[in-house]
């Protein structure tokens, strides 16, 4: 597939036609000796400790095995030892580039197990809580992409960006990373003073920041030359290796959990699905960028319908009630002990609740035998599957494109080891 | 009619529970990913569970999506705890399902028949102390942590590569002798006392 880019730097990476010159995939037989690479653990490009050893003919893959499981917690075990609200801060850990989002993944599947409704102001709450971790995921990784590819400046932008919303993070939940926002039932806390001001700010000036990088990066002969037609899945190896999220549709595939299986009201909200189709490096970077103007639009959406009520739901034996009435109303102290000693009990079942994370669809699925445990908690790791697509995606290609190949695929390790 | 359908529920998040029988599973899978007017060409996640009652045999799940039709269904096999643990591999028809069974060997043990690759994945290969998402497997495994410690600082080099990469390595003529010697006596990751 070929296709013309308008490029606006004059380099020797483009040939006559305005196409990014390319060296050739090579011929499989060079005659040469094969090589076994090892990269990783510890290496800048495989974003966390991840281990790659590759096979190389010359400067070419010819296979790529990778290892995972250093960064091995054994979460879903803990989670069989834990009550509900106390796996909440597990959730953090997973995808600790967007801890929100994962606590939003996680209480929606407690609460469709126990049967609960939020009330309106959480789930409002939550939509915006989920937004802006989409934003600072896509932030990071554009800044290590940019980073692996050789441009510095987008780094810089990305990070600044996503400070601003890592200071939101902490003014709400007083933790920038470990944010453990959701409680089965509601929410931590409601947003503090001054809150959706400053988160106004930011909607307002962030599309600037991605015009720039948009400007720095999409017309770039450096950047389309290193991503153009490089880890190239099309659309039925796509959905045959369980790819979702950007993966997904930046090979064609318009699913998005948010429009398909709408959860906390996102089908109410008005953006568009980006979607890509040549699935190579190149398409993912733009699917993701625009991901980012949608997640913006979302969130000044949110922002515009916040309405006012309760952030719990009125329920004493989900909810703790607050710590005055806890320490002076008899009732309410039976309550507090009953929850904190026992937990919240679910009914005997089971329930899986998948949402849009920026990685791909998080899942989370809750077996329950009617205790205050889980016999069963599963986290469908959205970047665990699209990495088993890498060696299929790295084949063929050469060892630099691997870093580009790999930077596309959006890992984070505390996910892809759980 | 799914073929080797045993019976049918609703998950209490409304999605369709299907029992399928063990030897029947690749059958049911092909007929529901190929049949017109079921479509189911997604494969979402694979897992299994072990309930604390050890009466209950072990359950690996599969989560299949069609994404035209938009449905979802759960496929569930049974597995009898003290029988053998083995199922048919979907990897045939789904590819992602590759690490995804794989990561249901390491973490239960449960043998996927037909995977071209079934090693396990987040535990490295040499891990001696069994299958940690079992149910008898206690929460701080089965070793110290001063064994766990010393088996690591012993392990040879090779216990960090699969044997395929062995292979490779050995097939153009890079492995070390004394590893080849190693391996050849069956030797593989922690040096003997």
């Amino acid at each position: 597939m070929t296709r013309t880019v308008e490029l606006e730097l004059a380099t020797p990476g483009v040939d006559a036609q305005g196409q990014p010159a390319r060296v050739p995939l090579a011929a499989s037989d060079l005659g040469g000796e094969h090589l076994l690479l090892n990269m990783g653990p510890q290496h800048p490009a495989t974003h966390g400790v991840l281990r790659l050893v590759v096979e190389l003919d010359g400067e070419t893959v010819v296979r790529c095995i990778p290892h995972v499981g250093y960064l091995h917690s054994g979460f879903e075990k803990l989670g069989e030892y834990r009550h509900y609200n106390q796996i909440v801060p597990l959730t953090d850990r997973t995808d600790y580039l967007s801890p929100m989002s994962n606590n939003v993944g996680m209480a929606l599947a407690a609460e469709k197990l126990m049967g609960i409704e939020i009330t309106p102001r959480c789930t409002v709450l939550r939509v915006i809580a989920c937004e802006m971790s989409r934003i600072i995921s896509h932030m990071v990784w554009l800044g290590t992409t940019s980073i692996d590819l050789g441009a510095f400046t987008p780094f810089l932008w990305a990070f600044q960006e996503r400070e601003r919303i890592y200071n939101l993070q902490e003014m709400w939940t007083g933790a920038r990373l470990t944010t453990s926002l959701t409680r089965v039932g509601g929410l931590m806390a409601d947003i503090p003073d001054g809150f959706v001001e400053k988160l106004r700010d930011f909607t307002a000036t962030f599309p600037n920041t991605l015009n720039e990088i948009d400007r720095v990066l999409t017309r770039n002969a450096v950047w389309a030359g290193r991503t153009q037609g490089v880890g190239v899945m099309t659309a039925a190896e796509a959905i045959n290796y369980s790819l979702s999220g950007p993966m997904l549709r930046a090979s064609g595939v318009p699913w998005d959990v948010r429009k398909d299986r709408p959860y906390l009201g996102y089908e109410t909200y008005d953006f568009e699905v980006p979607v890509g189709e040549h699935g190579d490096v190149y398409d993912r970077y733009l699917v993701r960028l625009e991901e980012c103007h949608q997640s913006n639009k979302i969130l000044q959406q949110a922002l515009a319908r916040l309405p006012d009520g309760p952030i719990n739901v009125d329920d004493p034996r989900v909810i703790l009630p607050p710590k005055s009435r806890a320490m002076s109303d008899m009732e309410a102290m039976i309550f507090h002990f009953k929850q904190v000693m026992e937990g919240v009990k679910a009914p005997v079942g089971e329930a899986y609740v998948g949402i849009e994370n920026p990685k791909g669809e998080l899942g989370n699925y809750f077996v329950s035998d009617g205790s205050a445990k889980p016999v069963r908690w599963r986290i469908r790791p959205p970047s665990f599957i699209n990495l088993s697509a890498l060696s299929k995606m790295a084949e063929g290609h050469l060892l630099s494109d691997l870093v580009a190949i790999n930077a596309s695929v959006d890992i984070v390790m505390g996910e892809v080891d759980r | 009619m799914i073929p080797g359908v045993l019976r049918e529920t609703v998950a209490r998040d409304g999605e369709r529970v299907v029992y399928v029988e063990r030897e029947r599973l690749l059958e049911a899978m092909t007929w529901l990913k190929q049949t017109p007017g079921q479509d189911y060409d997604y494969l979402v996640d694979v897992t299994a569970v072990e309930f604390r009652d050890r009466e209950r045999p072990l359950e690996v799940v599969y989560f299949l999506r069609s994404l035209t039709r938009k449905a979802d269904l759960r496929v569930k096999v049974e597995l009898d705890a003290a029988g053998e643990l083995a199922v048919d591999s979907v990897w045939g028809l789904w590819h992602g399902a590759d690490w995804l069974e794989r990561e249901v060997f390491d973490m239960f043990g449960i043998t996927f028949r037909g995977h071209p690759d079934l090693r396990r994945i987040l535990m490295w290969e040499t891990y001696a102390e069994g299958f940690p998402l079992r149910k008898d497997f206690p929460l701080r495994g089965r070793f110290s942590r001063a064994e766990q410690v010393r088996q690591a600082l012993n392990a040879n080099p090779e216990a960090h590569y699969s044997l395929d990469e062995l292979s490779i390595a050995d097939a153009w003529g890079d492995l070390p002798d004394d590893m080849r010697e190693r391996l050849k006596r069956g030797e593989r990751g922690v040096v003997p006392e």
